[in-house]
């Protein structure tokens, strides 16, 4: 046993595990230093501690779409970057629309809806069609085959939507009673945070009561472990399938609208980063399970907010917050090494076996 | 007319040349059953009628109308369901929303409570069950669940791939008792077994396939003296 274990130790397995020590390390002794410097108060990390929440809850939102999309596939849609970037972007129009003409102040809450109703709409749209158009006539495929179509469609939606709105960046004009904050205990916490976090976690439950517990929802389940078997119940699962990338579209609007009201700037790129840190949550809390992709996402919103300057500060790092995104890939490279299956994975991978 | 109909089919896996002329036909209210050997087509012909795959040539019929223009699910809404080889139950959902998929055609829930309530009733162990989750169900506790979800549908017609398969002998029996019991109560069904002589003892009549032809077709009481049947597949010699 020990023996046959040795074996199997290689080379490249040291080294991995050298570096993740080692960075383990950094962590360990950056985290001692920041604290004992006593340089940041309880209040500064409570308020990156809300900093993370809402990032996560963006990250969670955008990371069902990947989780849902393999559950039923088996596929990585690299493309719902775009998805999430079609929804706000497009929507950028009627929001800043709507405060010139004075709409918004007045009718906040029906200009908001008016404005996610359309953010969602778009990215809806877009996910479905890219569905059909794009990877059905490839369902039979070979598994690299759709990849390559979903990074292609990634550009190709990219190049899209610059060429309808334009390459310029559109400021993103927030509503007056969402400018502005609160005061707790010290504490100060952004009305756009408050309704970032409100929001992802209503989205988040109604997704998760959706697949837990309608009918279509249990369909979904059904189509993600045997499709055949699903048809041969009556399931149309063309249409549970459409159905699963209109929800992942629909949670991608919604937080395409949460994300621009945290970063109130939209232009065709916007997807990129987030789309790929919500791909790492989804693999971080096991990709395909939805409870996991809200973990994962909470988590990584979290390290990415608290890490720079808990892990960096302390090791004399100047500007800590600028290696967040480093950080957060870091994560991504060490998961697929040492926990492919994420945190909440396992459980899947057993039952399917 | 017969409720089923196949007519001369031919199915293909790539240039595997599987079914090459397949005919039969169930009657309403018969257990038909169709018995060979490994390999002989027995699974392909019922993925044929359940349209899972299209017959390059020949029809299938149910009531007279062709099923050729129509979808897999689109089929399970003509009242055509299966228990497919290898039982495939859906292993992370529980048991009872296994039984709710099988009922996925209903619209009418009260009429799905009740299909449940008599699946409950043929299965008590399902019961006990009800909210486990069905990867974790013993080999026959799991055979027990894909005859019931089956049947959750209220079928006309029930294609049953091998349901016997690695059950220990009192399951085989209870499988086989449950199986002329929802015959009586109006199911049609079309049985796929290897146990021939389970399976001739319960059915009207009985196909014997063999290297994607039928070879023999004849009542079950016939098939049973039958020498080709005795010696070939009911181990006498
Ligand atoms: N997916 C497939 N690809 C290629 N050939 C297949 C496939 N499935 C079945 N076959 C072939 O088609 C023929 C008929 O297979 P089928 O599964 O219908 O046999 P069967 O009578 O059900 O056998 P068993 O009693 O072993 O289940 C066999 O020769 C088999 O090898
Ligand atoms: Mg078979």
């Amino acid at each position: 046993m020990l023996r046959t274990w040795r074996q199997r130790i290689t080379l490249t397995d040291i080294v991995v595990w050298a570096i993740g020590v080692a960075i383990g390390a950094v962590i360990i002794i950056g985290t001692i230093a920041t604290l004992r410097s006593g340089k940041y108060s309880a209040n500064t990390w409570l308020d990156l501690t809300v900093k993370g929440l809402a990032l996560g809850g963006v990250y969670a939102l955008i990371a069902m779409g990947y989780t849902l999309v393999y559950g039923i596939l088996r596929m990585i849609n690299f493309a719902h970057s775009e998805v999430f970037m079609s929804g706000p972007f497009t929507a950028v129009f009627l929001a800043n629309a709507l405060s010139r003409s004075g709409f918004m102040d007045r009718q906040p809450l029906i200009g908001m809806l008016l404005v996610l109703a359309l953010s969602i709409a778009v990215s809806m749209t877009i996910a479905v069609l890219l569905e059909r158009i794009a990877y059905r006539p490839l369902r039979h495929a070979p598994r690299l085959v759709p990849l390559i179509t979903a990074i292609g469609a990634s550009f190709f939606l990219q190049y899209v939507f610059r060429g309808l709105y334009g390459s310029g960046f559109q400021a993103y004009a927030i509503p007056k009673v969402l400018q502005g904050s609160i005061t707790i205990g010290g504490l100060r916490i952004f009305n756009t945070q408050i309704a970032v976090i409100l929001g992802a976690l209503g989205m988040m439950f109604a997704l998760y009561a959706i697949v837990q517990w309608t009918k279509t929802g249990k369909a979904m389940r059904a189509v993600s472990e045997d499709k055949e078997a699903a048809a041969l119940m009556g399931i149309d699962v063309d249409r549970i399938i459409s159905l699963t990338f209109a929800l992942g579209g629909i949670s991608a609007g919604a937080a395409g609208i949460l994300y621009a009201l945290l970063f109130p700037v939209v232009n065709f790129i916007m997807g990129f980063i987030p789309g790929l840190k919500a791909f790492t949550a989804a693999v971080l809390g096991g990709i395909g399970n939805v409870p996991g992709a809200f973990l994962g996402a909470m988590i990584l919103g979290l390290i990415e907010s608290i890490g720079p300057n808990l892990f960096l500060d302390g090791l004399g790092v100047p500007t800590p917050s600028q290696l967040k995104d480093a950080i957060a890939f870091t994560i991504l490279v060490f998961i697929l090494i040492f926990r492919p299956t994420g945190i909440l994975g396992e459980r899947m991978a057993q039952s399917k076996a | 007319m017969a409720l089923l109909e196949v007519e001369n089919i031919h199915s293909y896996y790539g240039n595997i040349h599987a079914l090459k002329g397949v005919s039969l036909s169930v009657d309403k209210g018969e257990i038909v059953t169709l018995i060979g050997g490994n390999g002989a087509g027995k699974s392909t012909t019922l993925r044929t009628i359940t349209g899972i795959m299209k017959p390059h040539e020949g029809h299938v019929r149910l009531e007279g109308n062709d099923l050729a223009p129509f979808k897999p699910h689109e089929i399970v809404y003509k009242g055509v369901a299966m228990v497919p080889e290898g039982r495939r139950i859906f292993a992370r959902l529980s048991v009872a929303e296994n039984l709710e998929m099988g009922a996925y055609t209903l619209t009418n829930k009260s009429k799905l409570n009740q299909n449940m309530e008599r699946v409950y009733k043929l299965f008590p162990r399902l019961k006990e069950r009800r909210s486990q989750v069905a990867g974790t169900l013993s080999g026959g506790e799991q055979q027990m669940l894909a005859t019931g979800r089956a049947l959750m549908a209220d079928p006309t017609v029930l294609l049953m791939d091998e349901p016997s398969m690695g059950l220990a002998p009192v399951l085989v029996e209870l499988i086989f008792d449950t199986i002329q019991q929802i015959n009586k109560e109006g199911t049609t069904i079309l049985l796929v077994e290897q146990n021939a002589l389970m399976a001739l003892s319960i059915a009207h009549r009985g196909y014997v396939l063999q290297t994607g032809e039928i070879v023999i077709s004849d009542t079950a009481e016939n098939l049973k003296q039958n020498v080709t049947v005795q010696k070939a597949y009911l181990g006498m010699e």
